[in-house]
């Protein structure tokens, strides 16, 4: 299959998903729309931590850091000067932070690339951590972060944090946004620059024995992710229009993991079928929280419940699937192709 | 043609602690030779190939390659000035095919970096195609193109050694390093090894040096042979000279050997 095909396959694709989204847009009803956005920004997410941990082997706990400074970042910028003077109630916010404004897309863009900035400034000391100590590392920049928004009221307004951020993140720009990150996620990671990647995932040592500056691409991988996650992080405050510290605790890091574990270390289209899955499940297995009665035995509605269900389901996939639902394969056009020519064969 | 020195050590010396692993290695190389490194386990073979290549950084004694000090310099820009190497337990990127282990070999030499892919610009694109061929020639030569497509673990233990080669043999050296390139092959494939190093020699310009326990390989196609025991050069000379070397004999066979002979 040549590339032209290819080409055409995929903007047909991106038409039939514009097609069922302006459908869904009509039909469905608030609350399934959110889910739909609450997939695309998932899908963001999951690519960019799978980019760190699946195909250059880092081990980051960091992403709910990074999300949280996109966040921040975007709804300073969308948000009003009015706005802004009647929520900082605690302190008056800087003069800069009061003045700054731009656009939705420019403040998302913004939102990533701060975040960047961010992963390079803590990649520099962090990333010479191997394994399970970048992760211990990665969480406590996460952390600090967090403290820093809870502690700094006159940028982020302390622990009250925001509310009634404009809520500009609708479906298209939350599936926009998705979809370019899915192009460049697949643009690096099929490119021979992916491939060094994936050789200093599978031994670093041999990697610079090959002349790879391991820490160099190590760390421009490491930035890469932390801007889509800054993307992710803006587009949800967007989205659910008010962030505060509390919310990008390490639960939200160990949400996305978890998306990128059950979908495959390595494996993008994994990322994106259980970025689809598990958020909907996040949503379905609601029910678990609530009251139940078998019989005349009565169980009480216990908040939290879904996260033991999906722990579980984290146990049984460590345990049983190790390698997640795709491991490192994908699903290409070529393979359908392939698929599709057999059955017609055997017909 | 007056024989010009590709790769000269000077005193070459690694301490461990108090344990001297290598110890004023002097060797001077000469530009298209194969050369060899031998001496009994433990003897520091292994430790000057890591000086060499920019693993351990010596604590004495100078790496002159191509007239330039290297000691010291990080591994991937001792590789970049042109020495590659392969690994005594192989070493490949097992996740990774037969085709893509050559071409991150070949992305040492790459022009267009991670942003070009990152916008698909055609400079790019024409750049990894052509380093897409370059690997299956590479493949060719060393006889595993049939096997591009192939996980690199699920070769068998010969190839695995050969797509090594070819890996080290993308990254364009002047010098290569073979760590036991025989080791765990039988006869034939000792045989066809020698064959293979003297036809990639001949084929790519390279100087080689290697490490190797299998005397067959060694005396059949070194030139100049270094002889470390206990991390001391204790001879050197061709294949001849070291074969009736009495230190030589007693190193590898004890001190009998050498009264009985």
């Amino acid at each position: 299959m040549d590339r032209k095909t290819k080409n055409i396959l995929n903007l047909l694709t991106v038409a039939v998903l514009g097609v069922l989204l302006w459908l869904a847009k009509g039909h469905l009803d608030g609350y399934k729309i959110q889910i739909l956005n609450l997939i695309a920004i998932n899908i963001i997410l999951a690519l960019s931590l799978n980019l760190i941990y699946g195909f250059t082997g880092m081990f980051s706990l960091g992403h709910a850091g990074f999300m949280a400074i996109g966040a921040y970042v975007c709804s300073i910028l969308i948000m009003t000067p009015g706005q802004k003077e009647m929520l900082f109630i605690l302190d008056a916010p800087y003069p800069w932070v009061q003045a700054a404004q731009a656009p939705f897309f420019v403040a998302v863009l913004l939102g990533g690339l701060i975040a960047a900035a961010a992963g390079i400034a803590v990649g520099i000391p962090l990333l010479r951590l191997g394994d399970d100590y970048l992760g211990i590392a990665t969480l406590g920049f996460a952390e600090i972060v967090r403290v820093f928004a809870n502690n700094l009221p006159r940028l982020t307004n302390g622990a009250l944090g925001f509310k009634g951020i404009p809520d500009y993140a609708n479906i298209w720009w939350n599936f926009g946004w998705c979809l370019l990150t899915l192009y460049f996620v697949m643009r690096i990671v099929n490119s021979n620059f992916g491939n060094t990647l994936k050789a200093i995932r599978d031994d670093e040592t041999a990697a610079t024995a090959m002349g790879i500056n391991v820490f160099k691409y190590k760390l421009i991988s490491f930035a890469m992710g932390a801007f889509f996650a800054g993307v992710g992080g803006a587009l949800l405050g967007s989205l659910l229009t008010t962030i505060d510290p509390k919310m990008f605790l390490f639960i939200l890091t160990f949400n996305i993991l978890m998306i990128v574990v059950t979908g495959g270390l390595g494996s993008i289209t994994g990322s994106v079928l259980a970025g689809i899955g598990i958020t909907i499940l996040l949503e379905w297995l609601r029910f678990v929280e609530n009251p139940i009665s078998i019989g005349n035995f009565y169980i009480a509605g216990v908040p939290g419940m879904r996260m033991v269900v999906f722990s579980l389901a984290l146990l049984f996939i460590i345990l049983f699937r190790r390698e997640g639902l795709m491991g490192t394969r994908e699903i290409t056009w070529e393979g359908l192709a392939a698929r599709i020519g057999k059955r017609g064969n055997s017909k | 043609m007056k024989p010009e020195t590709i790769l000269e050590t000077q005193a070459l010396t690694m301490r461990f602690g108090g344990l001297t692993a290598v110890g004023n290695f002097s060797a001077a190389i000469t530009r298209g030779s194969i050369v060899g490194l031998i001496g009994p386990n433990g003897a520091g073979k292994t430790t000057c190939f890591n000086m060499i290549t920019g693993f351990y950084t010596p604590t004495q004694g100078k790496v002159i390659f191509q007239g330039r000090e290297i000691t010291g310099k990080k591994p991937y820009l001792v590789c970049k000035s042109g020495i590659a190497r392969t690994f005594q337990n192989i070493r490949l990127f097992k996740n990774e095919t037969v085709l893509e282990n050559v071409m991150i070999g070949c992305h040492l030499r790459q022009k267009t970096t991670w942003w070009h892919a990152l916008f698909s610009l055609p400079a790019s694109l024409r750049e990894e195609k052509a380093i897409k061929e370059k690997s299956l020639d590479l493949l060719e030569v060393v006889g595993l193109r049939d096997l591009a497509g192939e996980k690199s673990t699920s070769l068998p233990y010969g190839a695995q050694r050969r797509l090594e080669i070819a890996r080290a043999l993308a990254t364009d050296p002047a010098f290569l390093l073979l760590d036991e390139p025989a080791a765990g092959m039988n006869p034939n494939e000792t045989r066809d090894l020698m064959a293979f190093i003297r036809q990639i020699r001949d084929r790519f310009r390279l100087t080689i040096l290697l490490i190797e326990h299998d005397m067959k390989v060694v005396m059949g196609i070194c030139e100049h042979i270094w002889v470390l025991d206990y991390g001391e050069t204790i001879a050197e000379g061709s294949p001849d000279q070291i074969k009736a070397d009495p230190k030589v004999i007693e190193a590898y066979l004890g001190e009998e050997a050498v009264q009985s002979a």
